[in-house]
């Protein structure tokens, strides 16, 4: 301790620079050009402080450090070489990990520290320990109905909210009662239960289509878990680390829900799903156009503007490579093709770009909705693939649909509309979508894939000297 | 302690703050990169585990510790890999054609 770099400063000194690579890596990640430094950034923090941690004095046993070290860079790697299309469940999934992690610490220190825990240091261990089951379990949920292992229609049943909050309120009580009488070590599983509970009771009444703001939520709950975490083993670097976490999951969640029109509380209090009014049944049926491949072909190949909309039909058709090849055979032919990405399209915020950047579309051609929507009036065609509620009009005119007031792409301010769609079957939301019946409209029936990959051949056979 | 636990909390604030500010930044274009970027970065409370598991305390703290690492690890290593996999794809227009 009397030389002036003592092992302890040292590893606070990794930690400093660990948390300033941490926030030097989220900086970078502000443009594409810059990104992948932001990932190299990170990895040195991560590293150091590691590496500094491994210095400790305090560590007396690196059997089983060095055991699990392994062990999880074992299960890492397979995580880390999913496919695109799985990206959000392993997401999800590491959302569990994460908040496994600190839930098993926190409870490991409860009783190391019990029945002598002063009372901040409870409430944050508290916190930490509610925040982190109800993470993990809802987190294994989400995963689980983004991989289809479980069933991923909603489930909703009467005073499901009050059920919820009430398991809620619940662990908070009991997690207040302990704060005051930490010696009362028999609550503590309670705390650790009734949360892992309410973490799967969250995720039941959840859709597909809600999976973005759950996904957004679920990662700002890790977050501050981790951030509890720090006050806890009284770690600056994971406090900077976890608020920085939450920070980035809330303002996903808020933009999340901001493009579907919900509340914020909304989405706090787990009210998915909530909307499915009725459909009026016993529609007349109204007359659609449909077209063929070569009249769908014929119209790009004459258009000098066109902005094609995905949605996650497209990722479920597995169309993205299909639809690289109509935007390469396009702009060969001088066609201006653009991509307008609605903040809600695919299953977690951002997906839709990563599936079309993995089939190599340039990002800058990839706008989102706020920079495509002005240019709508002066497209010759929006061509939708597997998007319905994102383009419905009836958001923006109709006062009584339950989208109403939902930002949305104007595709039908475009010249001509063609829409790549199975059948008339309606979509998330259960509404129907009355761009589908504009004299403008073009319905192309069929498999996405199959479909564009028509269109395709149509314009590079025929006339196709590009 | 109860200085620490009030620069923690400055420390809390400060972090909160930056990480909006810097965040509100990141293009929605790189958004599901952001989220495994923060994810691997949360996984910082792998150090917390290692301590845990190291020192050897009880039984109890040794057994959740090693678990800890393990969740925690598989987070840092998966995190980063995909991150930069989903980074490494994203690619400008290339310059106009001849």
């Amino acid at each position: 301790m009397t030389s002036f770099l003592s092992t302890d400063l040292i590893i606070e000194i990794t930690y400093l620079v660990a948390t300033a690579l941490f926030i030097l890596s989220l900086k970078w990640m502000s443009s594409p050009t810059t990104a992948r430094h932001g990932v190299w950034a990170g990895e040195l923090g991560m590293l150091l402080a590691v590496a500094g941690t491994l210095l400790n004095r305090g560590i007396v046993d690196y059997k089983w450090v060095a055991i699990a070290l392994v062990l999880g860079t074992i299960i890492g790697v397979p995580l880390g070489k999913v496919q695109m299309t799985a990206v959000p469940q392993r997401t999800a999934l590491s959302h569990a990990f994460g908040a496994l992690c600190v839930t098993l610490v926190g409870t490991a220190e409860f009783y190391l520290r019990a029945p002598n825990v002063p009372r901040f240091m409870m409430s944050v261990l508290s916190m930490e320990v509610i925040l982190g089951s109800l993470t993990f379990t809802g987190s294994l949920m989400a995963a689980g109905k983004l991989q289809e292992i479980l069933p991923q229609r909603p489930i909703t049943y009467k005073g499901q909210n009050i059920v919820n909050l009430g398991m809620l309120a619940a662990s908070v009580g009991v997690a207040a009662y302990l704060v005051m009488h930490p010696d009362h070590l028999y609550l503590f599983p309670i705390i650790l239960v009734i949360p892992l509970l309410f973490g799967v009771m969250m995720i039941v009444p959840i859709g597909g289509a809600d999976m973005p703001t759950v996904i957004s939520l679920l990662n700002s709950y890790a977050g501050l878990s981790a951030a509890a975490m720090g006050f806890v083993l009284d770690s600056k670097l994971l406090i900077v680390a976890g608020a920085l976490d939450g920070a980035s999951g809330l303002i996903l969640s808020v933009n999340m829900s901001k493009a579907m029109n919900r509340s914020f509380s909304n989405v706090l209090f787990g009210a998915f799903g909530q909307e499915q009014v009725a459909v009026k049944g016993g529609q007349e049926t109204r007359a659609v156009r449909s077209a063929t491949p070569e009249e769908a072909a014929g119209i790009l190949a004459a258009a000098s503007k066109v902005v094609i909309v995905p949605g996650y039909g497209m990722a479920v058709a597995q169309a993205q490579h299909k639809v690289r090849e109509l935007y390469d055979n396009l702009t060969k032919r001088g066609v201006d093709v653009k991509f307008g990405i609605h903040p809600v399209a695919g299953r977690m915020p951002g997906h839709m770009n990563v599936l079309l950047a993995e089939a190599d579309i340039p990002y800058d051609k990839l706008l989102d909705m706020d920079e495509i929507n002005g240019e709508f009036p002066q497209t010759d065609v929006a061509l939708i693939i597997g998007a319905n509620d994102v383009t419905n009009p009836a958001a923006r005119t109709d006062s009584s649909s339950p989208i109403f007031g939902m930002p949305i792409l104007d595709v039908d301010k475009a010249r001509t509309v063609m829409v790549i769609k199975r059948s008339m079957g309606t979509g998330f939301a259960g509404i129907d979508n009355p761009l589908y019946y504009l004299d403008k409209t073009l319905m192309l029936f069929g498999d996405a894939k199959n479909f564009v990959g028509a269109i395709v051949r149509e314009l590079s056979g025929g006339d196709g000297h590009g | 302690m109860k200085t620490d636990l009030i620069t923690s909390l400055y420390v809390f604030m400060l972090a909160g703050f930056i990480g909006f500010e810097v965040i509100r930044r990141v293009s929605p274009l790189l958004h599901t990169p952001l989220m495994s970027l923060t994810n691997a970065l949360d996984a910082i409370a792998v150090v917390g585990a290692i301590l845990l598991a190291g020192e050897h305390k009880s039984t109890l703290s040794t057994v959740l510790g090693t678990i800890a690492i393990v969740a925690a690890t598989s987070n840092v290593v998966g995190g980063f890999f995909i991150t930069d996999r989903m980074l490494k794809m994203f690619k400008a227009s290339r310059s106009p054609k001849p």
